[in-house]
């Protein structure tokens, strides 16, 4: 499944079923980051039953130092 | 110097020091860490990007932040209202309740990173709609400011100086005339200082003039020495404050001798 991680073409094999396999599979850190899928946020609570397609495109995204 | 100073208040939460300090800029995640505990502070400034790739076992911010600690989710590098709202959203899923609060920042130049006043008065009047604390970053304008009230503002945060130029208090009498309108309008909203301090004496000046807070992160984290900057600024701040509650001698152009007249040894 070709997807658009963060700006990155990313192939993914096998396809991952759900946002929260995909998160899985690309071995972030579930519990600090935040994810929109097409531009729409994924709670945590949607991320077990939201799929993703081939295409898609998706953002995750977390703190890092600013001011 | 012991006073029992009142608490900062923004929206639902309740600060003891009035110093807020950002993140970005140490050299690493262990001076990071010092100069949040040194400083006092009781909020962290943090902004949301894209998630790096990360090594097993690498710490991240997460790590550093004391879960005591309130956090304060920027929009900075926004460039347009859609930007600004998409960005606090998303840290307010990252955040959770924590994230309810935002610094509300639509820069509207690149090279002064001075705000877009008309988008982040947009900006902020979405988000408080949407249920944010909004604490946006602005020019020091009062009418400004009085815009930003209009539209639900938890505080008014105006720059001293450019963000990260360490320049200090470029235009005090501005800052003293939107406290008056400010204060005027709604006499328990906070006004913060937010960016442009670069030494101490900048953090006491603004305070001393009546500001609520101030929101610092350059001047602590690319200080020679940002353990002992972020110490000295906690100091700043409090004596700022100190010295306005104790309120200021009343200036005069004439000396006033401080010893008596009386009893002089000598005639005159």
């Amino acid at each position: 499944m070709r997807l658009l991680v963060n700006g990155e073409p990313t192939n993914l094999e096998p396809a991952p079923a759900s946002v929260a396999e995909l998160l899985a599979q690309l071995r972030l850190p579930v519990e600090h980051v935040a994810v929109e899928l097409n531009g729409e946020i994924v709670t945590r609570a949607e991320r077990a039953a939201r799929t993703v397609k081939d295409g898609d495109t998706v953002e995750v995204v977390t703190l890092v130092g600013g001011g | 110097m012991s006073f029992t100073d009142s608490p900062l208040q923004l929206g639902p939460v309740s600060l003891a020091s009035r110093l807020i300090v950002g993140t970005g800029k140490y050299r690493d995640l262990d001076e990071t860490a010092d100069c949040l505990r040194l400083s006092g502070a009781d909020m962290v400034t943090v902004a949301i990007r894209r998630v790096p790739p990360k090594k097993d076992g690498e710490r991240s911010l997460w790590d550093v932040i004391p879960s005591a600690m309130h956090i304060l989710p920027n929009t900075a590098g926004c460039y347009t209202v859609e930007d600004c709202l998409r960005t606090a959203r998303l840290g307010r899923e990252l955040l959770g309740e924590r994230g309810r609060l935002v610094k509300v920042e639509v820069i509207g130049d690149e090279k002064t990173l001075f705000p877009d006043v008309a988008a982040t008065i947009e900006a902020t009047r979405v988000l408080v709609q949407e249920g944010f604390v909004c604490l946006p970053y602005v020019t020091d304008d009062p009418v400004a400011c009085l815009r930003l009230i209009d539209v639900g503002a938890a505080a008014v945060m105006p720059l001293a100086a450019p963000i990260g130029s360490g320049l200090g208090i470029r235009n005090p009498h501005n800052l003293a005339i939107i406290l008056e309108v400010v204060k005027a309008k709604r006499p328990d909203l906070p006004v913060i200082v937010d960016a442009g301090v670069g030494v101490p004496s900048d953090a006491a000046r603004v305070m001393e003039l009546g500001v609520d807070g101030v929101l610092m992160n350059t001047a602590i984290a690319q200080a020679s020495n940002p353990r002992l900057m972020a110490e000295a600024m906690k100091d700043g701040v409090r004596a700022g404050r100190a010295a306005f509650v104790a309120g200021r001698m009343p200036m005069k152009l004439y000396a006033a001798a401080s010893s008596p007249l009386q009893g002089l040894i000598h005639a005159r």
